[in-house]
């Protein structure tokens, strides 16, 4: 009897212990992140809420700037008393509190989704916020998330990518014997970048860097800068040819541009292809700070994480943008990949009062002057709002160049991976970057599990 | 007895009883339903029926490849823990100078959280196979290996405890006894201590088994799946479906039904076959 009941019982424990393994487990990391995240509003908030003055609750999706919402939050809450509540969710988690989040009874009233992708999923929550201050004073309606005429995400910041490189090292190589060019403005196409970096490779002990790109992140989590950013490139190519803004099936014709861009990173790195895989962002951005790489592709917040490594070498001035060449007919024009993924959205399922009271505050961001000096300058967003003067503009070097490229006349390659079927067909592409790096994977292959991996995602999440 | 254990019963138990259909029961039931639903929160959900139970078994799902490679690792997983643990339990048992420091010693581990583990080993094992110009993600293999070392490592201190209390149960006279019948050291050990040991087995097999099905911490920092999702076992596929395919959630949720139903039959099995064969003192 007794065996019988301790059997019983461990029988209960363990099935007990997987239950909340899978059953809650959206429940407990909910709890867990706005445990570790800041609820100073949370007081104020539930008194507000009573009285039916709404109230703001922001799920920030950049951990970054989470201090600097915290203070936002405060400044709004004095010079209005509504209540707002900032959590931030922990990097790469965004999605799991916002599932939890959400579903509570105190909702989240402003989220953000990352596109047409994100909008699929959340459409249920999105309000419909057409003839709103803050859509109408978008300069570029386009680029908001809209279906069936009707607006429902705001995008509140524009981002650019491309292959950041130091001026300071490129110039040294310039002055050398036998330089491949004789300034950056000369390369303006792939087989002269590829000239140049094979060049700048070999001599790269003179030079005093360990390789001309920074190290290609392939660690799994790592690798979106090559996933998603660099395998825009061929698709927004794609696109363009077929002018379409989303497919549901892909040929991936420009694969053989990606694979040279692709090659011309690993090949010519701070490291051997087959150590790729241990290495995070983080790495690549310490080694481009420290000057042992000359060139790494990032976007204009990378300019943060360049500037606080520790024992930076790199001037500020030094720091330029040059766009991503794969070898496109035509390339010579190609400017920065400028777009944006972080759309703001209203839900729809909390009270009248609290939307309400969460459109004021995003009207006051774009439309206050706090506000707007807040964007700018605590947030650093180079925010795409006709409201914003010409002096309103984050005054980072990376932010400059962005404006030097959109001012320049080049086209600008917009921010097609917002199309990507799901994160888990990025995970995917980026497992096969990988599996190529360390030569288990022909390009053919890489290429056909894309294309394969595209369409059943597609299928899929369009039910 | 039987009066004051109805008593009490409210006091004792009921809370409990409470919590637990609060925080296990509850969201399981939910749990079960969400499987049948399609859904992005708990909230709008929609019954859809057996669908989702349906597109587990896609090719794209890569569950039938975590199931086996879950599978693989637990079988190897099992054995080598609870062989080296039984080993230095009969070690530190012997009544050496410094046995204490070395069961602390190797208990350590197990206070560690997975996370931590997952991407301390990460680092080393990388460190060893930047030698030959490689990482742990080129090859499922290191994956497979790696993962058998980072559990190995952090579970022996704990199994070995409790074989420690197991041997130091075993009363002397019954090895004594056989030591004058003329056992060797093998026959005493395999015919005495070890029958003897049963329910320490039991409990460590046990313990071994469900955790290294259960795996998730581990395998999402030392890995994350990678080459290929080569190295995913089931619960981390199921997070994966679950967080990462916008339309999947209710097919994470029959994922994880079906992975409950698989390791609650394991266990009960396994859990009569060790019973079977133990000896009442």
């Amino acid at each position: 009897m007794k065996k019988k009941l301790i059997s019983a019982l461990l029988c209960a424990a363990m099935v007990s212990a997987m239950l909340v393994g899978c059953g809650s487990s959206s429940g407990e990391s909910a709890g867990t992140e706005s445990g570790a995240a800041s609820e100073e509003a949370a007081g104020t908030e539930s008194a507000a809420a009573a009285s039916g003055e709404g109230r703001v609750y922001y799920l920030n999706f950049k951990p970054e700037v989470d201090a600097q919402w915290q203070e936002i939050a405060a400044a709004y809450t004095e010079e209005t008393g509504v209540p707002v509540q900032v959590v931030t969710a922990a990097s790469g988690t965004y999605e799991e509190v916002l599932k939890a989040e959400i579903a509570k009874d105190d909702a989240v009233t402003l989220f953000q989704i990352n596109g047409p992708v994100g909008y699929q999923s959340w459409k249920d929550y999105c309000l419909d916020l057409t003839d709103t201050d803050i859509a109408n004073a978008l300069s570029d309606p386009t680029l908001s998330i809209a279906s069936e005429g009707k607006v429902y995400g705001i995008p509140y910041t524009v981002e650019t990518y491309g292959i950041i490189y130091n001026d300071a090292i490129m110039q040294k190589y310039f002055a050398m014997d036998g330089a491949k060019a004789t300034s950056v403005d000369e390369i303006n196409n792939f087989a002269k970048l590829k000239e140049v970096v094979e060049d700048m490779q070999a001599k790269k002990d003179d030079l005093g860097i360990e390789g001309v790109f920074a190290s290609t992140s392939l660690l799994p989590g790592e690798d979106w800068r090559w996933q998603t950013h660099l395998a825009n490139i061929p698709i927004y190519y794609e696109y363009k040819d077929a002018s379409v803004s989303d497919e549901a099936e892909i040929t991936f014709k420009y694969s053989d541009n990606m694979k040279n861009i692709f090659d011309l990173y690993i090949n010519n790195s701070t490291c051997a292809p087959g150590l790729l895989g241990s290495k995070a962002v983080t790495d690549s951005m310490a080694e481009f700070a420290l000057g042992q790489a000359a060139m790494v592709q990032n976007g204009n917040w990378a300019w943060g994480q360049i500037a606080e490594v520790d024992g930076n070498t790199v001037q500020e001035s030094d720091i330029k943008f040059m766009p991503i060449y794969t070898g496109v007919a035509g390339e010579e024009n190609q400017g920065l990949c400028t777009g944006t993924e972080n759309f703001w959205c209203v839900n729809s399922q909390v009270s009248e009062a609290d939307q309400k009271a969460t459109i004021d505050f995003i009207n006051w961001m774009v439309t206050s002057d706090k506000g707007k000096d807040y964007m700018v300058n605590t947030l650093g967003n180079a925010a795409p709002f006709s409201t914003f003067g010409d002096d309103e503009k984050p005054a980072d070097p990376l932010a400059q160049e962005m404006y030097r490229f959109m001012e320049s006349g080049k086209e600008s390659v917009s921010w097609n991976f917002t199309t990507f079927p799901s994160q888990s067909f990025k995970d995917d592409f980026g497992a096969a970057l990988l599996e190529y790096a360390n030569g288990n994977m022909t390009w053919d292959e890489v290429k056909d599990l894309v294309v394969a991996r595209w369409a059943e995602e597609k299928a899929a999440t369009a039910q | 007895m039987e009066k004051t254990l109805k008593k009490y019963f409210v006091i004792f138990t009921v809370p409990t009883l409470i919590a637990f259909a609060f925080a296990f029961i509850a969201p399981f039931l939910m749990g079960v339903y969400l499987s049948f639903c399609k859904f992005t929160t708990i909230k709008n959900a929609q019954w859809i029926g057996f669908s989702n139970y349906a597109a587990v078994f896609g090719s794209s799902q890569n569950f039938l490849n975590s199931l086996l490679f879950t599978a693989m690792f637990t079988v190897v997983a099992i054995i080598t823990i609870n062989v080296f643990a039984f080993g230095i339990a009969l070690l530190l048992t012997r009544k050496m100078k410094g046995t204490n420091l070395f069961r602390t010693i190797f208990f350590m581990p197990n206070l560690i959280g997975g996370i931590v583990l997952g991407y301390t080993w990460q680092q080393m094992i990388n460190a060893v196979l930047y030698k030959y110009e490689t990482t742990i993600v080129s090859s499922a293999k290191y994956g497979f290996w790696g993962l058998v070392l980072l559990m190995n490592w952090q579970m022996i201190g704990y199994m070995m405890i409790i074989y420690i209390a197991g041997l130091q149960n075993v009363p002397t006279e019954l090895i004594e006894a056989a030591k004058i019948d003329g056992a060797t050291a093998k026959q005493t050990l395999f015919k005495v201590t070890i029958p003897m040991v049963m329910p320490s087995i039991t409990i460590c097999m046990f313990l071994t088994l469900s955790n290294s099905f259960k795996l998730f911490d581990q395998n999402l920092a030392l890995t994350n799946g990678a080459p290929m999702n080569k190295t995913q076992m089931l619960a981390l596929n199921i997070y994966k479906t679950f967080y990462d395919k916008p339309g999947f959630e209710g097919v994470g949720q029959a994922k994880a039904v079906i992975f409950f139903i698989i390791v609650a039959l394991i266990a009960v099995i396994q859990l009569r076959a060790t019973r079977s064969r133990e000896v009442q003192q």
